[in-house]
């Protein structure tokens, strides 16, 4: 795998914009910045949405959405022009979908929502959702790479 | 309350949001993958991203806790502390992990790899979108 080298200050840089951005949607909004849960929101698939106050809770998140896109691409064209190496063949990528999309709703969050904001809030539930989800990804990562052998 | 303030956050938060992904190169599955495989040529990057996104996040938890409300909501909407981990947290984080491993693309930046307009991204996102809609399905909550 090649170009895959970066400096510690990029990580860094990203990370206090990542931060930031969760810090503002609290303080603001007073909620969690949680992607897989926006996600389900703007698309009308999580409970709340189903609450007749349909509009008023989808529209932030499809805001968000439109922001995150926004950003990405703004800062493509500013910063630094991203490759995505997107490798897994076609089976995996079915299935890693429906896993990531199925699990993230069943564990309420995702690296972001338990990630940087259940941390952050030293929540019980997120600091347990994260070591679960950062250890079956790594054993995942494992098995498919040394175990296995094929393209991961 | 005006409903405004709350959709400008949202939409600045996910400015920051996606800029902070491509700043950070998470949104490269293989640099996530070169995180996650720990008896690889290991990448420190996502522990970076993710302890300097934890300063800014963890200074606004804390000031929420000498806070009434959000500045534009009359109260504020998280999770209930109370609720212990239970059978669905971890089956689900289990589940996520499976599927972010054998990828390497977690939501966000499985959203912002739209951008590229390239099939495997598409496939990955309807996926997604699919597995939540079955859990919609399967779980759905009894009105």
């Amino acid at each position: 795998m090649s170009g895959l080298d970066l400096l510690w200050g990029w990580p860094v840089a990203g990370g206090l914009l990542i931060g930031a951005a969760a810090a503002l949607y609290l303080i603001v909004a007073g909620r969690v910045m949680g992607v897989s849960g926006l996600l389900a929101r703007a698309a009308g698939l999580d409970a709340e949405s189903r609450d007749g106050r349909t509009r008023a809770v989808r529209l932030p998140a499809a805001l968000f959405l439109v922001g995150l896109l926004g950003g990405a691409w703004l800062a493509s064209s500013v910063f630094r022009a991203p490759v995505i190496e997107l490798t897994a063949s076609w089976p995996l990528l079915l299935a890693g979908g429906l896993l990531v999309g199925y699990g993230t709703r069943l564990g309420a969050g995702c690296t972001s929502g338990h990630g940087v904001c259940g941390m952050a809030r030293l929540s019980k539930r997120s600091l347990v959702a994260t070591a679960v989800f950062m250890g079956s990804a790594a054993l995942t990562v494992f098995v498919m790479r040394h175990v296995v052998g094929g393209p991961a | 309350m005006s409903a405004r303030l709350p959709a400008a956050a949202a939409l600045a938060s996910g400015l920051l949001f996606g800029a902070g992904l491509v700043v950070s190169d998470m949104v490269n599955p293989a640099r996530v993958l070169a995180f996650l495989d720990v008896a690889g040529a290991w990448d420190a990057s996502l522990a970076l991203v993710m302890g300097a996104a934890l300063l800014p996040s963890s200074l606004a938890y804390a000031w929420r806790r000498r806070r009434e409300r959000p500045l534009g909501d009359a109260q504020f909407h998280l999770p209930d502390d109370r609720r212990g981990v239970d059978r669905r947290l971890l089956a689900g984080a289990l589940l996520f992990g499976v599927g972010w491993g054998l990828v390497g693309l977690c939501p966000g930046p499985a959203i912002t790899a739209l951008l590229t307009l390239q099939w495997p991204a598409l496939l990955f996102v309807a996926a997604m979108l699919t597995g939540m809609a079955a859990h919609r399905a399967l779980h759905a909550p009894r009105a």
